[in-house]
């Protein structure tokens, strides 16, 4: 186990400086110069100068790499341009509100994906299966911001039951907290759900057929324990994967979300930064979003171990 | 128990009477008035930051933090009387030295974003505590307007010190509120300065702005009343809006414009294609346009038609250059004429909606006249970078505009202006636009502005379209807002009945 994980670790810090050098790759290609993007409607020519002496951007690309990374390294990721706070900082303020979302939206993805899924597939063929394939195909078709807007018209607007937007940290107030996240983190949770809810019906359905359930039915165990017990948890083992995967997806994905429901979250800031040329916060927030989805590889595969003895041996 | 309850929606209303909830279309950049850049930032600094003058509902200039003025008699310095008496948030004094050291400030700070608009200005002195003299290298009649932004804007000097240029983190100025916390992309919040030298004008004990970008979702926010005030209105969303007795809609026509850049020697590609190549081209495009449908369908008829850099209701309007009216005929015989009876030519537009839609509806009416027009969708950094190197023929974009007419001819149409990107440049007109800056009487200037109109007109290196609506929703118990055409929301009156 222990040397599993060195392995693992080890690997994580080549994969890591490919990133980074990807990241600024790409940061380069984004067309448009930043310095005039950031001068504003003046675009003073002293001002655009000031801001490529500032930013390196008169310098070669392998030089201002260095000047990235080398601060990176030191935990340094630069300050926003835009609005002059270090970008470590940005993040340590938003991740808490992305995160937050996105394991409310990965909770209610789990609770109907799952569910749902288990009961297409013991009730293949049935009008409870149709009716859960059709709830998946709903949810894989529908727009998050389309189902944002309608949404916020009707439970803030028409029925004034939900906040139609912001947020507001749950230190401050934890019912306005839930009250203002529900709404978001089920149109993020939406698509994951009906995602979820496919691969479990058709895990849970290979599981099913086979061999060890059969034994177990045939020693007259209760469905329940059959379905519950035996079968979701060997099902559940590519559905750890996908929902590690789909959680990464989420933090990098709540994009749309952020903006329909003005929540200040990860999403929101790499928008704007990249319409703003904000790079280093563009570079910073990718780089870190990046360590995340390694990590949370790193731990689904870790998880495999937790939940399947077969693979320690 | 009733009377509880009663007692309780009593306190919870003037709780939330005495916060101001704004909600903003952008995210503000920079809280510092040297460096900030965008125009939705001007907004919070009108809650933030005093400046020397303002304007009122009619472009007028008036003292804030000034009490009066007097230009030397050759125009070449402006003395300026201060109000006694004002302090900064941070309790030091907003004297003439302080006024001294935000000028030189805004001049001279790496990265400053005013010293553009404050380059003729040589150097500050002291006169008095209370007298502050600008010198100027050359007579410049904008200066005062420039002054009702934000170069007028003043900081405590003593906090600029420290912070040095972090002051954006936490400006300190001597508005009616002041700086309590910003969480980004999230809110702004002010809260009432007590030693606010016009206090009697502030109803509020504080103000939350919020960025919701999306107008739908700002409108639904005001809708469900967990906003009392949003700013930029979509022109789609005025008629669900007027039917409603809790809201009440304000507008006014904006001090910018929306009009297509032409490239008309920006880069050798104007050269290349017959709109930046020939003046009868141009004319043919222009004349293929009908403004008002444009406005009808671009803007759901929330602008005001024109055809300068000023609306036609501003006293500087060119009167010997009025709109012209569609005339597909001539256009034809012109392109004719011209040799090219089917140009065609490529119209970069930026990807907000109502700039494609702008495109689209030229696009049609221009076929009409045989024009082929092939629209180029760009983000929006990306066709500033394209329209700076001249990678363009023809670029639809606004400009938010600037009290001074100055300040919306100068920078694009001066052969050396920051953001001539059609490339403009004609002796008479540049001799013209100097006349307009350095001569301070208004006659003078409006005969100078009715001269370039007429050259500009004839040239069109940018044909321009209409003048948005600035367009503000808020709840109907909200009362005391001033309509200004520069588009500030400005806090002092404001008042929850």
């Amino acid at each position: 186990m222990a040397k599993y994980l060195l392995r693992r670790l080890a690997q994580i810090i080549p994969t890591l400086f490919f990133v980074s050098v990807l990241i600024f790759g790409l940061q380069q290609l984004l067309p448009g110069d930043p310095a005039i993007a950031l001068a504003g409607e003046e675009r003073d020519p002293e001002t655009i100068r000031y801001l490529r002496e500032k930013f390196h951007l008169d310098e070669p690309l392998p030089v201002r790499y260095w000047h990235w990374a080398s601060g990176v390294l030191k935990g340094d990721l630069g300050d926003s341009v835009r609005i002059q706070k270090p970008v470590s900082e940005l993040i340590l303020e938003k991740l808490p509100v992305t995160i937050q979302l996105a394991a409310m939206a990965m909770l209610i993805a789990l609770a109907i994906g799952i569910a749902a899924g288990i009961v297409s597939a013991v009730k293949k063929d049935t009008w409870l299966d149709y009716v859960a394939n059709v709830f998946a195909l709903w949810g894989l078709s529908t727009p998050n911001f389309w189902l944002g807007i309608l949404l916020i018209l009707l439970f803030a607007v028409q029925l004034g039951w939900l906040p139609a937007s912001g947020y507001v940290s749950p230190f401050e107030d934890l019912k306005a907290n839930l009250s203002a996240m529900l709404m978001p983190a089920f149109v993020l949770g939406n698509a994951i759900a009906a995602v979820l809810m496919r691969h479990t019906r058709s895990a849970m359905l290979q599981v099913l057929s086979s061999d060890y359930v059969r034994t177990a039915r045939a020693k007259g165990l209760d469905e329940r324990v059959v379905v519950l017990k035996h079968a979701l948890r060997n099902a559940l083992i590519p559905i750890i994967t996908l929902g590690a995967l789909e959680f990464g997806t989420l933090l990098s994905g709540a994009v749309l979300t952020e903006q329909v429901f003005s929540i200040p979250g990860f999403g929101k800031l790499i928008v704007d930064a990249v319409f703003n040329r904000d790079y280093l916060v563009v570079q910073g927030v990718v780089l870190f979003t990046a360590t995340v989805y390694i990590t949370l590889n790193l731990l689904a595969d870790l998880a495999y171990f937790l939940v399947n003895p077969r693979m320690r041996t | 128990m009733r009377c509880l309850a009663l007692f309780f929606s009593v306190v919870a209303f003037s709780v939330n009477a005495q916060t101001l909830r704004i909600g903003l279309a952008e995210d503000p950049d920079i809280l510092d008035p040297s460096m900030a850049r965008t125009f939705v930032g001007r907004i919070v600094f009108a809650g933030l930051c005093d400046k020397l003058f303002d304007l009122d509902e009619k472009l007028g200039i008036v003292p804030q933090l000034a009490t009066g003025y007097e230009w030397s008699k050759d125009n070449k310095s402006l003395v300026i009387k201060l109000r006694s008496g004002v302090t900064f948030h941070d309790g030091e004094k907003m004297d003439a030295a302080a006024v001294k050291y935000n000028l030189e400030r805004h001049k001279n700070m790496k990265g400053s974003n005013r010293r553009g608009e404050l380059a003729v200005v040589s150097s500050v002195d002291v006169v008095d505590a209370a007298t502050v003299r600008i010198n100027l290298a050359a007579p410049f009649a904008p200066l005062l307007a420039v002054l009702t932004d934000r170069s007028g804007m003043m900081v405590s000097p003593k906090a600029a010190e420290a912070a040095g240029d972090k002051l954006g983190a936490k400006p300190v100025c001597s508005g009616p509120f002041r700086f309590v916390e910003r969480v980004a992309q999230d809110r702004i919040v002010l809260e009432r300065f007590p030693a606010y030298w016009n206090k009697g004008q502030i109803h509020f004990e504080r103000i939350v702005y919020q960025p919701i970008v999306d107008a739908t979702v700002r409108l639904a926010n005001l809708r469900s009343g967990q906003l009392d005030f949003i700013e930029r209105l979509a022109p789609s969303d005025v008629p669900q809006l007027r039917g409603d007795s809790r809201f009440k809609i304000a507008k006014i026509v904006e001090i910018g414009y929306q009009g297509i850049t032409i490239n008309v020697g920006k880069s050798d590609i104007a050269q290349k294609n017959p709109l930046g190549k020939d003046a009868r081209v141009r004319e043919a495009f222009e004349l293929s346009l009908d403004r008002d449908a444009i406005v009808k369908v671009a803007m759901d008829g929330e602008a005001q038609a024109g055809n300068q850099w000023v609306a036609p209701s501003n006293r500087y309007y060119g009167k010997s250059a009025p709109i012209p009216k569609r005339n597909v005929e001539r256009a034809k015989q012109l392109l004719k004429e011209a040799g090219v009876p089917n140009p065609s030519f490529t119209l970069m537009t930026p990807t907000t909606s109502d700039a494609q839609r702008i495109a689209q509806v030229v696009q049609a009416m221009a076929k009409d006249a045989g024009f082929d027009v092939r629209i180029q969708a760009t983000e929006f950094a990306t066709s500033l970078n394209l329209a700076d190197k001249g990678q363009f023929e023809a670029y639809v974009l606004a400009w938010s505009g600037r009290a001074d007419p100055d300040g919306n001819l100068h920078t694009m149409l001066a052969c050396k202006g920051p953001t001539n990107y059609a490339g403009y440049c004609k002796e008479d007109v540049e001799k013209l636009i100097d006349e307009s800056r350095t001569s301070l009487d208004p006659a003078r200037r409006a005969a100078a502005y009715d001269k370039i109109a007429a050259q500009v007109a004839k040239d069109r290196p940018i044909v321009y379209l209409y003048h948005r609506n600035w367009l503000w929703a808020h709840n109907a118990k909200l009362t005391g807002l001033r309509t200004v055409p520069d588009g500030m929301v400005r806090v002092q009156g404001l008042k929850m009945n």
